[in-house]
Formats: C-alpha cells, sequence, structure tokens
C-alpha cells in the first residue's frame, strides 16, 4: 500500500518542474527497448474516441500514451499541468483561466492551440452524444478563446475543484476539424504515436521524436499493448516472458507469481470499494440507532482477509479513499463490537433486528459470500441478516437502488465532490441511500466553491465526520489495484494509485532497469 | 458423372434448410439467454430510461419474431447487419457519418485467422494421423499400437483447456521454445505467424488425432480379411506395400468421412483454445459477443459454424462416392 500525501488543490496550478520539486526518488531512468503489455478490458468495438473509454485497455492507450489531457494527477497524487501550463480563477471559483502550452503539436504535424481545447471539450456535449464526461462539461456555459494558447471557460455555479476534473481520462485533447479523422487513426499529442491499432486484439506505438515531457517520461522506443482479457492466459503471458507486465492480477495464481523471482506484484489502494446501502427513507432503515448498529455488526478486517483475500483495506462507511486529497483516515473506526450493536438496537426501541440484505456478485466479486459472513458476524449481535441471492442478470435495474438493502461496489471517484455529488447529494439520481442530513449538503454546496483549501479540507472532514456516523451505507472495505511486472522493468517508486497500472500512465513513467 | 452433381445439388438444397433451422434454433436460444445487450453494456448504469433508449435504438423492444424475419430479410440479401456493440458506438459519437463496420467486416478477419490455424491444424493432425493409423494397422496389437492407442485416447478423453494448458507447461513455461500467446496479427511475417499458431495447432491436433488414427487403423484392418488382401500377400508383397497400395485405397471412403467430421471440428470447436492463446479467431469474438448479448454478431458466428458442418460432411460424401467405383456409376 502506498502512503500518498496530497498537498491541497491551489487556485493557481503549480505545473512544470512539480515533479523535480516534489523530491521523487531519482533512480537513472533510461531510453530504449520495447514496452509489452498484457491488459485486459479489449473490445472488438474499441475506439481512439475516448468519450467511450471506460476499461484498462482503452484507457491505458487512450489518455496514457497516444492522448493527453489539460491536466495530469502525478504519481504523487498533486496536481500538474499537461497540455495546460497554468490556470488561474475568479474568487467564486466560475471563471477559470488556462494558459496553453507552447509549441506542442499533433502528431499529424497540426499546432496544438485554444481551438483545440474548445473543439474537444465540445465533443462531450454534441447532439446524440452519450459521453461519461458530460457530467463535468455540462456546467461550462461559456467557453472564450483569449489568445492561441489561453481560454476561458465559465461554469454556471463555482466548482474548486474544476482543473482536477479535467484530468478525466475521457477529456483527452483532439485537433480541431480534424476530430473524425483523430478518432480513425489515433491522432494526439501523447508520447506515443499509432503505428497499428487491431481493436481487441494489440495496439502498437512508437516514442515520438522530441516531446515536452522529454527528460521526465517516456523511455520506452516503442509499445505494444496485446489484449489479453482471459485471466490465466494473461499471468501465462507474464510468466513465459511474453509480456513485461499484466494488469489485474489473478489472486488465486498469486502464489505462483510471487514463488517466480522475475516477477514483481504491485499492488495500491485506490478508491475503489464496496458497499452495502441502505434506503433511509425505509423501515427499519431510516431509524440512525439501527444503521450505526449494522455499522458495528460487520467484522471489517475479516472481510478484507476472506473477500479479497488481502488485498485491500478496512473502510470507515466513506466513500472518499486514501487516492483523494481530503480523505479522513484519522476518523474514529466503526469497529466491529456486537455489544454495542445489542445497545444501540435497544437504544432504538427495539427487541432484536431482523433484515434482508440482497446480494449477487454482479455487485461485485464475492459479494455473496461478503453478505454471509456479515450475517454471521451480526448473529454475535442479536442481529439477524436473511441474506437472498439475487440473480447476476438485471441486478442494477432490478435490485439497486429498489431493495431496501443490498450490495453494490464504486470505483470512487478522483475528487470528494464528483463522489459525493454522484451518490449522496440529495435527489441525484444514483443517490442510493436517500440519506437526507441538512448541514452535510449545505457543506457540500459550500465545499464546492471553496478555493482556500485549508477550509475545503476542515469541510470535507466534517462531512467524511458526519456519513461515517449517520449515512446510510455500511462500506467495510476498499479493493486494492493489483497489478504485477517483469523485474526487467522498474519505476520511480512512487506508483499512483487513481487506476491500476500505475493511474494507467505505467506506459509514459516506467523504463527498463 | 450426372448423378454425382444431382445429389450435390440435393444435399446443398437440404443444407439450406438445415441452416434455415438452425438459424431459427440459435434465435430462440439467444433470446433464452438472460439478460441483453442493453443490461450487459450499462453495467451499473443500468437505470430503466437508459436501458430503454438502447433496446428502442437497437430495436431489442420489438416482438422477438418481427426482429428474426427483419434478421432473416437481412440475411438472404448477404447482409449480416450491424453488431450492437458497433451501433451503440455510433451512437457515442453522436452521429452514424463515422466509421461503423458491419458484423461482416468484423468477422471477416477473424474467420481468416480461424482457416489459418485449422489449416495449419490440419496439415500436422492429417497426415500424422492417418500415418500412425497405417503404423499400428501394420503391427496391430503390438506394444507401439497399444502405446498410440493409449495415447491418443487420453488426449481426446481430457478437456481442451487442459491438454493446452499442459502443453504450455511443457513447451513454454519450464522450456521456452514456444511462445503461450499466439496473438497473431496483420502484416506479420509467415514464419513469425507460423511459430505462434504452434501450440494451438498442437493442442487441437493432440484432440483431433485420436478419432482419424483409430479410423484409419479399423478401416484397414477390417480389409485386411478380405480375399483380395489375402491374394497380395500371397504373392509375397511386402505389409507395407499391401497395406499402403492395396488396403488403404478401398479404405479411404471412411478415413475422408472422419477427417471430414474433425476438420469441421477445427473451424467450430476453436473456441476454447482460441481463448486460452489469445488467438483472434471467430471463436473469441464469439465469446466476447455471448458475453455483451451482441445477437447479430452471435448469430452470424452460429450461422457460419452450421454452414462450415454442412459444407465439410457435403464434402466429405462426395468425396466418398468419388472414391468409390460403385458409387461412382451406380446400375
Amino acid at each position: 500500500m502506498t502512503r500518498i500525501s496530497r498537498r491541497g488543490l491551489l487556485a493557481s496550478g503549480a505545473a512544470a518542474g512539480v515533479l523535480a520539486a516534489t523530491g521523487m526518488p531519482l533512480r537513472a531512468q533510461q531510453k530504449g527497448g520495447t514496452l509489452r503489455l498484457g491488459l485486459n478490458g479489449a473490445n472488438t468495438s474499441d475506439s481512439w474516441d475516448s468519450r467511450t473509454h471506460s476499461d484498462a485497455f482503452m484507457i491505458n492507450l487512450g489518455h496514457g500514451a497516444v492522448f493527453d489531457t489539460l491536466t495530469e494527477v502525478a504519481a504523487s497524487g498533486e496536481l500538474v499541468g499537461e497540455l495546460a501550463e497554468s490556470w488561474e480563477a475568479s474568487a467564486d471559483a466560475k471563471v477559470w483561466t488556462f494558459n496553453l502550452r507552447q509549441g506542442v503539436t499533433f502528431h499529424n504535424g497540426k499546432a496544438f492551440g485554444a481551438d483545440d481545447v474548445i473543439a474537444s471539450l465540445n465533443m462531450h456535449v454534441a447532439e446524440g452524444a452519450k459521453s461519461a464526461a458530460k457530467p463535468i462539461v455540462e456546467p461550462i456555459v461559456e467557453m472564450k478563446k483569449l489568445g492561441e494558447h489561453q481560454v476561458q471557460l465559465t461554469l454556471k455555479a463555482g466548482n474548486a475543484d474544476f482543473p482536477f476534473l479535467l484530468s478525466d481520462y475521457h477529456l483527452c485533447m483532439f485537433p480541431a476539424g480534424q476530430i473524425e479523422e483523430a478518432i480513425a487513426k489515433g491522432i494526439g499529442t501523447g508520447m506515443y504515436k499509432v503505428e497499428a491499432f487491431d481493436p481487441g486484439v494489440r495496439a502498437l506505438l512508437s516514442r515520438v521524436d522530441s516531446h515536452y515531457k522529454d527528460g521526465r517520461a517516456g523511455w520506452f522506443d516503442s509499445v505494444e499493448v496485446i489484449a489479453i482479457n482471459d485471466t490465466s492466459a494473461r499471468m501465462n503471458a507474464l510468466m513465459t516472458g511474453q509480456v513485461d507486465a499484466v494488469n489485474r492480477v489473478d489472486f488465486k495464481t498469486e502464489a505462483l507469481l510471487k514463488a517466480n523471482p522475475m516477477i514483481n506484484i504491485f499492488e495500491v489502494t485506490g478508491n475503489q470499494h464496496f458497499t452495502f446501502p441502505m434506503l433511509t427513507n425505509l423501515s427499519p432503515f431510516d431509524n440512525v440507532k439501527v444503521r450505526q448498529a449494522l455499522k458495528h455488526s460487520v467484522n471489517r478486517q475479516e472481510m478484507v482477509n476472506k473477500i479479497l483475500l488481502g488485498h485491500g483495506a478496512v473502510a470507515n462507511d466513506i466513500p472518499i479513499g486514501p487516492a483523494n486529497q481530503y480523505f479522513a483516515s484519522d476518523l474514529e473506526m466503526n469497529d466491529y463490537d456486537p455489544d454495542k450493536a445489542k445497545h444501540l438496537i435497544k437504544e432504538a426501541g427495539l427487541d432484536g433486528l431482523q433484515v434482508d440484505l440482497s446480494a449477487s456478485n454482479a455487485a461485485f466479486n464475492g459479494a455473496v459470500d461478503a453478505a454471509l459472513l456479515y450475517q454471521s458476524s451480526a448473529k454475535a449481535a442479536g442481529i439477524d441478516i436473511n441474506v437472498v441471492q439475487e440473480p447476476e442478470d438485471g441486478y442494477w435495474s432490478n435490485v439497486w437502488l429498489k431493495k431496501a438493502w443490498c450490495a453494490c461496489y464504486w470505483s470512487g471517484r478522483a475528487t470528494e465532490d464528483w463522489m459525493f455529488s454522484t451518490a449522496y447529494e440529495s435527489g441525484v439520481p444514483w443517490n442510493d441511500t436517500q440519506w437526507e442530513n441538512a448541514r452535510f449538503q449545505e457543506l457540500l454546496i459550500s465545499a464546492r466553491a471553496e478555493l482556500d483549501s485549508t477550509k475545503r479540507r476542515d469541510q470535507y472532514h466534517e462531512m467524511q465526520m458526519i456519513m461515517a456516523k449517520e449515512g446510510g451505507t455500511v462500506i467495510p472495505m476498499y479493493a486494492n489495484y493489483v497489478d504485477a511486472h517483469s523485474t526487467k522493468l522498474t519505476n520511480s517508486g512512487v506508483i499512483g494509485n487513481a487506476f491500476q497500472m500505475d493511474s494507467s500512465r505505467l506506459i509514459e513513467r516506467w523504463w527498463f532497469a | 458423372m450426372n448423378s454425382v452433381l444431382k445429389i450435390i445439388a440435393q444435399r446443398l438444397a437440404l443444407g439450406l434448410l438445415t441452416l434455415f433451422i438452425v438459424s431459427i434454433v440459435i434465435f430462440a436460444a439467444v433470446n433464452l439467454l438472460p439478460g441483453d445487450f442493453a443490461e450487459a453494456i450499462l453495467g451499473q448504469g443500468a437505470t430503466p430510461e437508459a436501458v430503454a433508449a438502447i433496446r428502442t435504438d437497437l430495436g431489442l423492444d420489438q416482438h422477438p419474431v418481427l426482429r428474426y424475419f427483419q434478421w432473416l430479410g437481412g440475411v438472404l440479401q448477404g447482409d449480416l447487419g450491424n453488431s450492437f456493440a458497433q451501433a451503440n458506438f455510433a451512437s457515442f459519437v453522436g452521429d452514424d457519418s463515422g466509421v461503423r463496420t458491419t458484423v461482416a467486416q468484423q468477422i471477416a478477419p477473424r474467420f481468416a485467422n480461424t482457416m489459418f490455424l485449422a489449416g495449419v491444424t490440419a496439415a500436422i493432425a492429417v497426415p500424422f494421423a492417418v500415418t500412425l493409423g497405417i503404423l499400428a494397422a501394420l503391427y496391430r496389437n503390438s506394444v507401439f499400437d497399444r502405446a498410440a492407442n493409449i495415447t491418443t485416447l487420453s488426449s481426446i478423453s481430457s478437456p481442451e483447456f487442459f491438454l493446452a494448458y499442459v502443453l504450455i507447461l511443457f513447451l513454454a513455461v519450464l522450456n521456452p521454445w514456444l511462445p503461450s500467446l499466439s496473438n497473431i496479427y496483420d502484416g506479420m511475417a509467415f514464419s513469425e505467424r507460423l511459430e505462434k499458431t504452434l501450440l494451438p495447432a498442437l493442442t487441437l491436433t493432440l484432440v483431433v488425432t485420436a478419432h482419424m488414427m483409430r479410423m484409419t487403423r479399423a478401416a484397414i484392418i477390417n480389409l485386411l480379411a478380405s480375399p483380395y488382401i489375402e491374394m497380395a500377400r500371397l504373392k509375397g508383397i511386402k505389409p507395407m506395400r499391401v497395406i499402403v497400395k492395396h488396403a488403404l485405397p478401398n479404405a479411404l471412403a471412411p478415413i475422408i468421412n472422419v477427417i471430414a467430421l474433425n476438420l469441421a471440428y477445427l473451424i467450430t470447436g476453436v473456441v476454447v483454445v482460441e481463448v486460452v492463446f489469445v488467438y483472434p479467431g471467430i471463436g473469441q469474438l464469439f465469446v466476447d459477443s455471448v458475453k455483451i448479448r451482441d445477437i447479430p454478431v452471435v448469430q452470424a458466428c452460429c450461422l457460419i459454424f452450421a454452414a462450415a458442418y454442412i459444407l465439410l460432411n457435403l464434402t466429405a460424401d462426395i468425396l466418398s462416392i468419388v472414391s468409390n467405383p460403385r458409387l461412382r456409376h451406380p446400375k
């Protein structure tokens, strides 16, 4: 597990030079070689349209190698500029001005400028386009070109996280006026250009001759990314040296990988978490004491050990994780305490508790087993949990948001506000607990536009505290991202935890030892 | 010769009827699978509205019978339709003017790869199995015969993925001679392509050899009791020559039949092997498509599988007629 120190998000972005300044352990980087990656999540329908990217294969290729975004979350968790060099916000965090990097060209020779930013952002709100990044772009009411290398984006309401959101892997920069061609051929500003691409099968990339990140990243001469959706085949490919790194290690054969001296397993705890949301507008979950009793009747460590086989960390009923900036790691834990749970049930005026818990492995791998563990640990508190095994197909439309208590997962979000406003703001469609707390909602709104990061930290801290205590969801654990690489590869020692494979930027960050 | 043509025409007509019935069965079976494309692709985001929107987009809300005839109409005009995944992608783009490939375009390169694998396997397996069968017949009941029988029977009795992993263990992990990944692609040199294809081809060889070898052996031994073989032997011809020159030509019909059946298996039964070796053939595409309930692709794959079976069976019948003078010149 990597401890990440997240510095606050500053209104004026610190950009180039930050990597050197953060004092990353210096290991001599070496240029050269062909990196071969074996990744899952590949489909025959894959394309270079970053709006459609949703799984490891295209995320690593798209924003990780061929394309650039305006901002980038460095491996240390710091927000740095990628195509934007610096940025400034108005006092209400509504108007954002981005100064773009000069002298950047696309792979086809076109110079990068303000028009490209506007055209690329507009792709996500185009008529009929179904982009997952639409919620980020939609609040932009005006995009203004102030100069060849300066754009001003005006938001509907203040959002202090805005530069952070622009690092999203969907928001790649395409050449204006040539977007269709760029989608067909993969023309970006990234360190690697596309030599060959066979959707669902493989991609071959080569290093561009010169790039603004020279000397900081991009050590491989060429990169071959091979689609290996089958888990055993992926592990085999690494074992037999057919690839240099793979994602999603199979826990069942992990011991074999560990026994191989040529292979290293690397894992990070990010924001991915498994949850048991209760509909707090239904009895008995409308009673906060009942919710608290349930929070104290789950043995979190046992779940991490048995469901995740140790590849995770206990969570404290908050959807904010170690990869977030304002993660409150110092809250009092909702420990497994059957006596306290019993007491809380009594305080709720109940004589024992009997509830149904709906689960299916569609929620997350091992969800049914997790529910059964919950059942047995709650027995000691006199709580009778009846595990209802639901069919996997149609789970998200028939069970989640419908059954009073069920199993669910969230991959987490890059910012606190994004996570809270996706699933915990009152009235949003994915609010899976219907939990209403006036103070929580008030803080959510005020923290959103708060540019002072100290004040913001306090606000988010209080929100996490309220949620851990009174919230409607039981979040027992964070699931790690577990990947593996050959010892021929090496890295700076700091591995990003926003997503698997060094936050999907392994291609430009790693090198051959 | 006319009679042969007549048989071919009859068989082709029957084949078409079979394909029609198969297409109904496939369509019904795919519709019986729980869940549909909209739910598979949306996952957690499968809110009722989103599911309904995609279903309307793709026409999944229409009655299955109507959908079947629409699809059948397209197929009769040579149009296999658009894959759902591609159609959904087009709606992401916001317009239809961009790249949008049809099922046929999607399947063609994969099918070519599968045919390549089948070709390599056939080139290894057929001569190997027939030779082994002849030798087993020649030295019948010897230690060699028994050993060949036991080995081929145990390999055909093991599941394919098990054979694949055994081969990977011995030929890729313990002795790094062959690559365990068969990710071939366009523009790869032929020799490299062949090297990458070797492990899956060997696995399939192990699967299909027993059947062909035992049929060769049995057909030849059956003939060895005939009077004309007795005659040949009495003339003092060497046993090997008796078998190859005298017995084999008459045993060809059943052997060809079995070979054709096994070749059909090489095209239709490669799903597991392709997944294990990451071979970009039609089997892998089929698995991926079933997973997301991409019905047009699943149906097209099944039709190709069924057509391959029917055509190869037809070829086998015709070859056995041609190789048999009695059938060639019926009275």
